[in-house]
Parts: structure tokens; sequence; C-alpha cells
């Protein structure tokens, strides 16, 4: 018998399985003609978090980090490091800000700023895998809960780890599943909210495919402290890589006996099923989407009742997001005390989120909560690319608010961040630079939200609408003396008529931007000037003589061959040859088109 | 594989941390070989196929080896470094089959240093 030395942990999760397919093919070819196949293992893993460097490989046991891998990189790789000994220098990660090189994975700021419960198996295991998530503890939580613990010991266990759910609301765990198993009842159900709908989240579908078992073990804990016996996995049909993770270990689960009757021997019967929405924002608010699992239209109702008394099929049931459920086994397993050593006064353990946006680590993060959100922009995100300034960060989505530079340090915290008018939400973290304009961003939210307003109620059917328009028209040079003032008004009357979350939040994005970028929609308003330059209505397309450099790069660019120039001199835009594409924006460096 | 019970997922546990020792906690005890140009031409192949093969017999799991580059003494490669933590690493020359796993036997296994073909402490 022979041993693996080297075990090359390849990162399947969406982003870099785009092209680490085609990797792994070649790193199969080639260790087999260096004969080194028998030594050297590959290991698909999860999402490893640093999506904008993809494809990225970790090679163990020396924790040399690759990226951006290409095929015809491979055979130096396997000839070079796995034979001679000898890292491959030029595929190692080069800090933006220092330019430095670092080979190993631990070293890259990235990595080193954050926290890893949730994503502790990122990259580590193989999520196929079972017995790769037994090795890490996994199901012991659960064998714990099911042997050791009555259902009310679990529910003191959740409360004194001080968990809120991690879907948005920051509602605490341990809370509502107390309310849930103290309502009457034979039959109740347990259900995970994998439906993100967030434009510009992926931190439940990177946990499902990274550790997909980590959400079943929170779903069985979950289900002996309520004493539920049927779960739902409410999932987009749009992920299926995480669909299929979980398709796979549902059914490992249930050939082990984790899952069905008589769990672990100890009596205790529960199954999931997995149920696929079709990807409407709204069907992530907990009543839309348990009328969506009883394959009714998924439109909101009234509460109460609470899903707690009456849920699916209108008996008792707890909903909880995937991020959430992963963070119940290791509470189990550690115990309450453990997880709220970490956090702030009000908010324990750690968060994930999705960074994107204008920042140069792009991808997925973990970090305790109490750290700066600077720290996450700055340090671990690498700061803004291509030396512009940063101008604020959304959180929440639609649903929240934007954070701007002068409020930068303060804490991730429920409580801290909702002080400064955005929301912690489930995740999403949009960095933008100088040359976003918010006005801009307010219509792109507002857009997403009319569009996705379900229409059972007036004030978020019409009142979404309305913003829109107004929006629209202030974008297009339109605006008029007022419309501030009826944003204002519209906004606050559909946070408190609108029947769900969708409506009550949605005006987040005006109001946040109000407050702090009021001048911008001042400038658009009276002024007819997007100061972004993003709003094309409201541009000259005129080119500045003192600002041009002469240089010519718009001239080159402009595919309508609408720009004159010549060495040394300014260029000009012929205005009935423009066809305003912006092109000419994006390539001068010196801002001298306005 | 039927119905799990909780002795039955303690000893998953730990056949599967075994393949897994790689990739979380490092080993204590480190063995290198030295794979420049230089030390495959003098037959480090040799050397590391029969170095894993012995690895694959002990069963022992807080060993890690690792291929690296030349050592800048090529005219006594093959070269292997053994590195148990707390101790200095010794490093020995013109190693073979055999050798190989005369140090592994006897100084990776047991702690016994072979000095008769050890170039160097430290
Ligand atoms: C319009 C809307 C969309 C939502 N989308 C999601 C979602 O995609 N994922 C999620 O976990 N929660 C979403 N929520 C929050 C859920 O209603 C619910 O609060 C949450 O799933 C509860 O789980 P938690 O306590 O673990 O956070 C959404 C809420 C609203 C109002």
């Amino acid at each position: 018998m022979s041993k693996i030395r080297t075990q090359l942990m390849l990162c399947g999760g969406t982003g870099c399985s785009a092209t680490s397919p085609a990797v792994r093919e070649v790193f199969e070819k080639e260790l087999e003609r260096q004969g080194l196949s028998e030594e050297v293992q590959i290991v698909e893993t999860g999402c490893n978090g640093f999506c904008t460097l993809g494809p990225v490989m970790l090679v163990q046991p020396e924790g040399i980090f690759y990226q951006k891998i290409k095929p015809k990189d491979v055979p130096e790789i396997v000839e070079e490091h796995l034979l001679k000994g000898r890292p491959v220098e030029k595929l190692f990660y080069v800090e933006p800000a220092s330019e430095e090189t670092i080979p190993t994975m631990n070293e890259i700021p990235f990595f080193s700023h954050q926290m890893l419960r949730v994503m502790r198996n990122k990259g580590l295991i193989d999520p196929e895998v079972i017995d790769d998530y037994i090795a890490r503890d996994g199901y012991f939580g659960a064998a714990k809960a099911l042997q050791e613990m009555t259902p009310g010991q679990i529910i003191e266990e959740m409360k004194i780890s001080g968990l809120r759910g991690r879907g948005g609301a920051g509602f605490p765990t341990g809370l509502k599943w107390e309310f849930a198993s103290k309502s009457p009842g034979d039959i109740k159900y347990v259900l995970c909210n994998a439906d993100e709908g967030d434009p510009g989240a992926f931190m439940d579908r990177s946990i499902l495919e990274a550790d997909p078992h980590a959400v079943l073990e929170g779903m069985i804990i979950a289900a002996r402290a309520i004493n539920s016996h049927k779960g739902y996995i409410y999932a987009r049909t749009e992920y299926p890589l995480a669909i299929r993770r979980l398709t796979i270990a549902i059914q490992q689960a249930r050939e082990y006996g984790l899952l069905g009757e008589d769990i672990l021997g100890t009596g205790f019967d529960f199954d999931i099923e997995i149920y696929e929405g079709a990807g409407a924002f709204v069907c992530g608010e907990e009543t839309a989407l348990m009328r969506s699992i009883e394959g009714k239209r998924g439109m909101p109702r009234p509460r109460p009742p609470f899903p707690a008394q009456k849920g699916l099929w209108e008996k008792p049931t707890i909903l909880n997001n995937v991020e959430t459920l992963a963070n119940v086994p290791q509470i189990i397993l550690n115990g309450g005390e453990w997880y709220s050593g970490v956090g702030t006064e009000t908010s324990k353990g750690t968060k994930v989120f999705a960074l994107s946006g204008d920042v140069n680590n792009i991808g997925l993060v973990e970090v305790p909560m109490g750290i700066s959100l600077r720290t996450i922009v700055f340090d671990i995100g690498g700061g803004i690319p291509n030396k512009k300034e940063f101008k604020a960060v959304q959180l929440g989505g639609p649903s929240g608010g934007c954070v701007p530079e002068q409020h930068l340090d303060i804490p991730v915290d429920y409580e801290e961040i909702a002080k400064v008018g955005a929301i912690m939400g489930s995740g999403g973290m949009i960095v933008m630079d100088e040359n976003t304009c918010m006005v801009d961003m307010a219509r792109f939210f507002m857009d997403f939200i009319q569009d996705e307003s379900c229409g059972k109620c007036t004030p978020c059917r019409e009142g979404t609408r309305r913003l829109l328009e107004i929006l629209n028209r202030i974008c297009e040079g339109k605006g008029k003396p007022g419309d501030i003032e009826d944003l204002e008004e519209l906004s606050s009357v559909i946070k408190e008529s609108a029947l769900c979350g969708l409506g009550q939040t949605g005006p987040n994005p005006v109001l946040s931007t109000l407050r702090y970028f009021r001048d911008e929609y001042e400038a658009h308003i009276y002024e007819k000037r997007c100061p972004a330059k993003r709003c094309v209505a409201l541009l000259k397309f005129e080119i500045d003589p003192d600002l041009c450099s002469k240089c010519g790069a718009c001239f080159r660019h402009c595919p309508a061959e609408a720009i004159t120039w010549k060495k040394k001199d300014v260029a000009v835009i012929q205005k009935d040859k423009c066809i305003k594409c912006m092109t000419c924006f994006e390539k001068c460096k010196f801002g001298a088109i306005f | 594989m039927g119905k799990l019970t909780i002795q039955d997922l303690k000893k998953i546990k730990e056949n599967a941390s075994k393949k897994m020792t790689l990739r979380g906690e490092k080993g204590d005890i480190k063995v290198i070989v030295h794979m420049g140009t230089c030390g495959i031409a003098a037959g480090a192949r040799e050397v590391m196929e029969t170095l894993m093969e012995e690895l694959g017999q002990a069963d022992h799991e807080n060993i890690q080896v690792v291929a690296s580059g030349c050592l800048g003494m090529c005219s006594s490669e093959p070269n292997v470094t053994v590195e148990i933590q707390g101790k200095t690493p010794v490093i020995y020359q013109h190693m073979n089959a055999n050798k190989m796993r005369q140090v592994f036997k006897r100084h990776v296994l047991k702690g016994e240093v072979q000095t008769d073909f050890a170039l160097a402490r430290g």
C-alpha cells in the first residue's frame, strides 16, 4: 500500500468551476505522466472564497496557494513543484497595494483577517464525501443533541449562544425555536431558507456548495428541539451545483441512517426534502415561501399568526436561513458560551459577507462580529482598484442602505449598522467607488424591487412604481423641484403600510442615499448635472481642453469614429456622430470628458 | 453501509481523519526529499518511492513528506532532511532505497539519528 503525500485542494465552487474542470483534466494527465498519481491526490472542494482569483488551488500540507491557474500552467506545476519541490512563483498571489508576492494562503491578508466558523470546512473537505465531514466532527453535534440533551436544553444552549438569524432580520434563533416548541401539535416543520435573492449575494450558495452536511445537521438539531419529523430546504433553481451537492448529501446521510427513521438508534425520526423555488425575490419572505412549498402562488400574508403558531400547512413551523443553520452544530458541540465568546454585546459569532463591486478582492469572507467595515473593505478587500477613491458600501442589498466614508469605522453589529441607516442584511456587501452615481444606484435597486413586488398590496405595487418613475426622471435630466420631498413622503408611506418586508424595506436605498448624498440628487435636479458622470442623459459629451492630456485614447477607442484628434492636440467629439456609448469616458484617465 | 450508531460514527471519524491529516494540522515529523534536477538525476525519485512505500506500511499519521528543491549540495545528492519537532534537523546524503528504509525505520519512527550517512545536523 502506498501513501498520499500531497493533496491538491482544487476549488470547485461556482466561480472557479467555470474553468477548474479543464485544469483538473490536465492535472490528472500530467500526474500520470510524471508517475505521481499514487502520491498526489486531487480533491475538489467547495468555494474557497477568493473568487476573483479563480481558479484557485491550495497545495497541502505546505499551504502554497496558486491563483488564476490555466490548463497550460499545469505541466509546470506538476514538474517543478510536485516533482522537484520548487513552487511556481509566477502563480503566487500578489498583494495589490504593496505588490508583494505571497506564497502561502495563511499569510495573504484576505484570509488572515478572517475567522472561519461557518466556513471552517471550506477547501478542507470534499463536499460530496460524507466521511470527510464526519472526520471534521460532523454529525457529532446532532449525536449529542439526540442522545444527551432534552429539547429544552438544546433551546437553552441556543439562547446562551446569542445566535441571531442570518437571513436579514436578526431574530434570536433560540427564541424562535422556543415559540415553535411550545406551540401545540404533533406535526411541525423545519424549513431552511436557501432562496438567496439579494443581487450581489452568494453566501448561502457557497455554504451549500462547500459544506452541505452542516446545514442538514443544523436542521436535525432544530427538528429535535421542536419535535419535528419533516423538513424542507427551499432552494432556488438557479443554484444547480448547490442543489446537486445537497441532493448527494441527503442521500449519503440517509444511507448512514443520519436522516430517516430512528436516527443513530435514538428513536428519533426526521427527513429532509429539497423544494426548488423559481427564483422570485418575494419567495424568500417567510410566509410567501411557505405558500410556495404548498404549491400556491408565492405571496405573503399578514402576520400574526406567526409561522411558529401557524406555518406550513397551518402547522407550527420554524424557518431559518442557511448560514444560521450552519452555525448550529458547532454551538451544540462546543456550547453556547463558546459561541458567544466572539462578537459584541448584541451580536455574537461571525458573519459571512459576499464582498463585491469596486474592490480588489471580490469574494466570500467570514469575519468576527465587531470587526470594522473599514477592515473588511481595505484590509481583507484590498481597497479600491485603479487608485480610485472609496465612496460608500451598500449593505443588505435592496432592503438595506449605504454606509459612507465617515461611518466606515463602525463595527459589524446589528444595532450599530442600523444606527447609520443601513442593515446587517443577509451579507451582501457592495463597494462603490467615486464613479458611482448614488441616484443611479438607488434607481437600480428600486427597479429591482418594483419588478419583484408581488402586487398583492397597493403600497408596494403602486408605490415602488411611482418611486421608480421619479428616480428615472431625475436620472434622465427631467427632475423638478419637489421630487426629493415626494420621494421622502412616498417612501415613508410605503414603509409604514406595505404588507411584508419587501415593501417595508424597499425604500431604504432611496432614503439612505438621500441621507448621505442629497447634494447629488440636487445636482441632478437643479443643475442638470451628474457629479459622478454616470447618467448619460446629463452628460454633454464634450472635452475639457484644460484637462485633456492630448493622449488620443478616446480617439483610438471610439467605435463610432466620432472623435477627431492629432498628436499634441486636444481631442474633439463630433456630436452628430456620437452615439453616447460611454467608451471615451471609460478610456479617459484624466476625467476630461463631461 | 447500514444504519450508524454513535460508535460507528466515531470509527468513521477516526478512519477519515487519517486521510485528511495532510489538509489541516501539521504533522510533527517532516521528511524532505530534495528533488532538484540534480537530485532526480542522482536517484531521488527512487528514494521518494521507497519513502512512500515505507510510509504506507508504517500507518503513522504524524509524518509529512515534502518534495523540495535542491539544497545546493549537488555533489552529495540525493539528499533527504528529517525534521522532528523540537530537534535539530538532520540532512542525509547520497541516499538510495536501502538507506532510505533504514533512516525511516530507525530515525523517523524511533528517533535514532543514522550518523553513518548524515551530512550535517541543522
Ligand atoms: C422580500 C424578502 C426576501 C427575503 N429573502 C430571504 C432570503 O433569500 N434568504 C433568507 O434566509 N431570508 C430571506 N428573508 C428573510 C426571511 O423572511 C426570514 O426572516 C428568514 O429566512 C428567517 O431565518 P433566520 O432567522 O435564520 O434569519 C427575506 C425577507 C423578505 C421580506
